[in-house]
């Protein structure tokens, strides 16, 4: 288990190389909900590479922190900045197409999957890109899923199914953030290290892409991730 | 000019009340628990047409706009309260945004009909305004109730999709767009579907009480189509403008769903 720490100074125990560019920073972020201070004081600093972990019991905020760190939810205090620009300069839809947040529990629409992944392609931000099915057909490969995948109906699948169907969602978009929320929560064995390996060869194919991880599998948090940040530290 | 009708004397109406006894029997033999209840709503309908009876009476003679539209404000309000109150949640300025949509839907639509169409001498004259506002309003109240009820229970049941949309870099307007349409169609449902079966299926009360008191059907019918597409423009007026407002307290500016300050009210009666 790789030390807590929660200051900006990186402590790195991976293999990785120390990686420079600032991708997103958090400023002493506070979080209360209902009078009850969840965390506060926060730093955070995510460089380009890096595999940030966020430990905490639950009900420490994990989610909310990742929640607001997608700007899904208000920044009570502190700020956020992302590529050296306060996050109340960016837009927020242009913000949330390079920073991406995939949910515990992802909800999809009704549909075939293919249509599920093809939705954010209507979205103004994304309008400019066609949505890449050869891309999506690669990926579906690396998850030792076919075509037929495409074809299914999203209410049938199940939570880990849809939970792929997310990932491939968010990655299609081509984010350089990836916020994810207990990602392999409900995936059996093998689906999890599809996953793992998802998204360590999307962190590898661009030098500017990071992401943050929530676990509760203490093996899981130290085989993904560089660093920790636990919540426990800041409450 | 009134005397083509049968006026109704006090007696009459006791015959007619006689008429819930029936209803009363059904509802004790097969023990339907509707009794007590009949006789509440019965004694209310009497009472309150009643009253409305007298006070239309002197409404009617009034020669003065402003007490007129006073009036009008009145029931827009009561009709926005009621419309809210037959909805199961709840939101900060929920009844601001019905008020503001009914009496803007309500006042432009029968302003311009009375105005414009009817051609009304004076334009506010309380005869004609006041029952045709009172339609409006009725119906108006159940579009906005149905949509309001549509749209809330969509961001509650769906934030997961929403915020999943909006996580993906969708504006709050592409996340909300399909519960919006789906809300605008549910509140225009009822008047749409009255359209459809009027005169065939239902001979509306306005068309009936104008023919009771003497006037040809073919003129009757006249008014009914108006008011039908008073109606209609109303509805889908108040409707869209109740759901935009309701959209802008949910979703702010920073794209962000606040879902939090949608609460669902403990249901009491119907």
């Amino acid at each position: 288990m790789p030390s807590p720490e929660n200051s900006a100074s990186a402590i790195p125990v991976g293999d990785q190389p120390r990686a420079t560019t600032v991708l997103l920073q958090a400023r002493q972020l506070g979080f209360a909900v209902d009078g009850r201070t969840l965390w506060r004081g926060l730093d955070l600093t995510l460089r380009a590479g890096e595999r940030l972990a966020v430990a905490g019991a639950s009900g420490s905020g994990k989610t909310l922190l990742l929640r607001t760190l997608a700007g899904l939810e208000p920044v009570q205090c502190g700020e956020l900045i992302f590529q050296d620009r306060p996050l109340t300069d960016w837009s927020m839809p242009a913000y949330r197409a390079r920073v991406v947040y995939i949910p515990q529990r992802p909800a999809l629409p009704e549909g075939l999957v293919e249509t599920a992944l093809r939705v954010p392609f209507q979205f103004r931000v994304h309008r400019q890109q066609p949505f890449p099915l050869d891309r999506a057909q690669e990926l579906l490969a690396m998850l030792g899923r076919d075509e037929k995948f495409l074809q299914q109906h999203t209410e049938r699948l199940s939570g880990g199914e849809g939970q792929i169907v997310a990932m491939l969602r968010a990655l299609l978009i081509g984010p350089d953030v990836l916020l994810l929320d207990e990602p392999t929560a409900s995936l059996d064995a093998r689906a999890v290290g599809a996953i793992e390996t998802l998204v360590e060869s999307w962190l590898q194919a661009h030098p500017q892409r990071a992401c943050v991880w929530t676990s509760h599998d203490r093996n899981q948090l130290q085989r993904i991730s560089d660093r920790v940040l636990s919540l426990e530290a800041v409450a | 000019m009134n005397t083509g009708y049968i006026n109704l004397d006090n007696w009459q109406l006791g015959f007619a009340a006689l008429l819930i006894v029936l209803n009363l029997a059904i509802s004790v033999w097969l023990r339907l628990g509707l009794a007590r209840n009949l006789l509440v709503a019965s004694v209310r309908m009497v009472v309150q047409l009643l009253l409305v009876g007298f006070i239309l009476d002197s409404v009617f003679a009034l020669t003065t706009p402003l007490p007129v539209i006073g009036i009008g404000v009145v029931m827009a309000a009561l009709a926005s309260l009621a419309a809210v109150q037959r909805t199961r949640r709840r939101f900060p300025g929920i009844y601001w945004n019905s008020l503001l949509s009914t009496l803007g839907a309500a006042f432009v639509v029968t302003g311009a009909a009375l105005a414009g169409i009817i051609n009304v001498q004076p334009w506010f004259a309380p005869q004609y305004a006041i029952p045709l506002l009172g339609m409006v309003l009725g119906n108006l109240l159940t579009g906005i109730s149905l949509a309001l009820d549509r749209f809330m229970q969509g961001v509650a049941r769906e934030s997961g999709v929403i915020e999943s949309d909006l996580a993906l870099g969708a504006t709050r307007w592409e996340a909300a767009r399909p519960l919006i349409s789906e809300a605008l169609r549910t509140g225009m449902i009822p008047t749409i579907n009255a359209m459809m079966v009027m005169g065939v299926v239902s001979l509306p009360g306005m068309m009936t009480g104008q023919m009771l008191a003497g006037a040809a059907p073919t003129a009757a019918v006249r008014y009914q189509i108006v008011i039908m597409f008073m109606i209609a423009a109303t509805t889908a007026l108040g409707t869209l403008a109740v759901i935009l407002l309701a959209y802008r307290r949910l979703f702010n500016r920073r794209h962000q769903l606040c879902a939090t300050r949608l609460q669902t009210i403990e249901r009491s009666g119907a």
